[in-house]
């Protein structure tokens, strides 16, 4: 590498990041709200420092619990062997951690069965003409809709239709995966449609001449053709997904990052502002992460690995 | 001579393309014979109509009017008794030299080969066409005339009745293009396949073929005139370019393409 290279790969992007961190330190302060003033870069990382000790606080008071539990009943036991044992959950605040995780299951399980419907209906839809015909006005009228506006709808689904004793999941879980998964269809849909009707006219003749079967086609021409369409499908919705979650937990209040951003918001303390920043920041890591992943996830899948893909 | 006289026929073919301006009549009544075991080429001037012929042949279009048989039957659609090696290779780029041909030939014998019969057949084909030591080169890995060996060497593979070749070498440097001018006539002259070949090369035309179909300009285009190659095998090209025969066959082309365009224009 030479020092051009190196200044580009690597001095820039550090620069990028130092000139942004100053701005903001010396910026802040300037700013007062009715939550005191903004907090620089330094406060906002001990205030992450702040969620981690939180975090490890509420894990030892877990811990606590069920040890306390777990003596009680071996107590009671030992009093009476016929003595009723009863396990309770702990029901803790959930930290920072405990959200963040929540997003990212929620996002992954509607992203996942939104790619499961789309992958193969776009699929479908690419190699047929009338199944594009019908699906088309479909995609066009849902894809412009802000899946927010179908939170209402679905959370009175959900709670309609979801109606069990012992639920496996939350209703707050399943509405949010919804809406997720709503809108990661269209891209996916659109995407794959593209990428499966422009496989090259010469290979769409190779498979006519061997009389491959439908299956048979679809597997080794459709879908090796496709997958880099695809990709940019399943890239696209999974950024919007990130994005409509964090929106959609804040508007439902349903666990995750948004309800942590939306509860120091309300709450007003003095390190809420702080706090918000973390997650704001942390948002965008994952939101990233999740993009990397995918990229990863394309280059182990597709066939050329020379592509360069960003 | 003619044993099979009716080997293939292509009869009273015509075709329109629907386009903007209504129907375009791009061949106007084929006719065409074909014996067992012939290498005829097509030959004509660009946008004639040359790879529609082929693909009609194919299965891949379906003629206007007319109809090809063959042994017999009407061909109806695409299949493999009718390989095709198109003329950019066509090979399936995720798949190595050995799994392309491994499709195809999954694809026509997976009733009739056991595992091991069938690799012993895709090596085999492979080697027919000097291939053998890139089997497990992926497309993007080989050079561009050993992608068309590979092309035909899948051709090949499914063991058809006609092998229809669309300027097969058309895109290739001279010296590649001779090479497999020489392996498609080795080959040819082991296999005994039917062939068809388009070309806009005269002396690959001449060197390779018992008889050159010239066909007229479109649109409407139709065959022009016939030319039989009165030329002994196996050929050798350098020893070739000096034989009457071969000179009379070259300017007899030549004199159709550049003289007489095949069809009287409308004057
Ligand atoms: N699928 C198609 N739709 C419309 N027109 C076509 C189609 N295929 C070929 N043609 C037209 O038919 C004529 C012959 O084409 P083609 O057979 O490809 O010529 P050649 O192979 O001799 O160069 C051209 O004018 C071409 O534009
Ligand atoms: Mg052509």
């Amino acid at each position: 590498m030479n020092p051009t290279q190196l200044f580009q790969t690597l001095g820039a992007p550090f620069l990028g990041i130092l000139l942004f961190l100053a701005i903001w330190q010396v910026g802040a302060p300037k700013i007062v709200t009715s939550l005191g003033a903004i907090p620089g870069p330094v406060q906002v990382f001990e205030q992450f420092i702040g969620l981690i000790d939180e975090h490890k606080a509420a894990r030892q008071k877990e811990v606590e619990f069920y040890q306390r539990q777990e003596e009680r009943n071996t107590k009671a036991k030992a009093d009476d062997p016929n003595a009723e044992i009863e396990v309770r959950p702990y029901t803790g605040k959930a930290s920072f951690f405990d959200q963040i995780l929540t997003s990212l299951i929620t996002v992954m399980t509607g992203f996942v069965l939104a790619g499961l419907i789309a992958i193969p209906l776009g699929i479908v839809a690419g190699l047929s003409q009338t199944v594009y015909a019908a699906l088309n006005p479909l995609i066009q009228l849902f894809k412009p809709v802000s899946p927010l506006a179908w939170l209402p709808i679905v959370t009175m689904i959900v709670s309609a239709v979801y109606v069990t004793d012992n639920p496996m999941f939350e209703k707050s879980f399943i509405t949010s995966a919804l809406t997720v998964l709503l809108c990661c269809l269209w891209p996916t849909i659109i995407n794959t449609t593209v990428g499966v009707a422009n496989i090259s006219k010469d290979l769409q003749n190779v498979s006519k001449v061997l009389r491959l079967s439908w299956w048979t086609h679809v597997r080794k021409i459709v879908l090796p053709s496709a997958i880099p369409m695809i990709f940019t499908g399943l890239r696209l919705s999974l950024g919007i997904a990130w994005m409509v979650l964090i929106a959609a937990e804040m508007l439902a209040q349903n666990p995750g990052l948004g309800k942590f951003v939306w509860d120091e918001f309300q709450n007003g303390s003095s390190n809420s502002l702080g706090r918000i920043m973390v997650a704001v920041i942390v948002i965008g890591l994952i939101g990233f992460a999740l993009d990397r992943g995918m990229l990863l996830l394309q280059r182990h899948v597709s066939w050329d690995k020379s592509l360069a893909l960003r | 001579m003619s044993k099979h006289p009716d080997h293939l026929l292509i009869s009273q073919v015509s075709i329109d393309f629907p386009t903007a301006k209504g129907p375009f009549r791009a061949l106007d009544k084929v006719n065409l014979r074909i014996e067992k075991g012939e290498f005829v080429s097509i030959i004509g001037h660009s946008g004639c109509g040359k790879s529609t012929v082929l693909n009609i042949v194919a299965g891949l279009y379906k003629a206007t009017e007319g109809g090809v048989i063959l042994d017999g039957r009407e061909v109806d659609e695409p299949g493999p008794e009718r390989a095709v090696v198109f003329q950019n290779h066509s090979l399936l780029p995720w798949l190595t030299a050995y799994e392309n041909v491994e499709l195809a030939v999954k694809q026509v014998f997976k009733k009739t080969k056991s595992k091991a019969e069938m690799r012993e057949w895709i090596e085999h084909n492979l080697r027919l066409v000097h291939m053998d030591h890139a089997m497990d080169k992926r497309p993007d890995e080989i050079s561009g005339g050993m992608k068309q060996r590979v092309g035909i060497a899948r051709a090949l593979a499914m063991e058809p009745q006609v092998l229809l070749l669309d300027e097969p070498f058309g895109a290739l440097d001279a010296l590649t293009r001779a090479h497999l001018q020489d392996s498609m006539m080795e080959i040819q002259a082991k296999l005994g396949n039917t062939v068809i070949m388009i070309t806009h090369d005269v002396d690959e035309a001449v060197l390779l073929s018992d008889r050159i179909v010239m066909m007229s300009n479109g649109p409407a285009a139709t065959v022009g005139e016939i030319l039989h190659v009165n030329l002994p095998r196996p050929r050798n090209r350098v020893a070739m370019a000096e034989s009457a025969e071969y000179i009379r066959c070259r300017k007899a082309v030549l004199s159709f393409l550049y003289e007489r365009h095949g069809r009287k224009e409308a004057a």
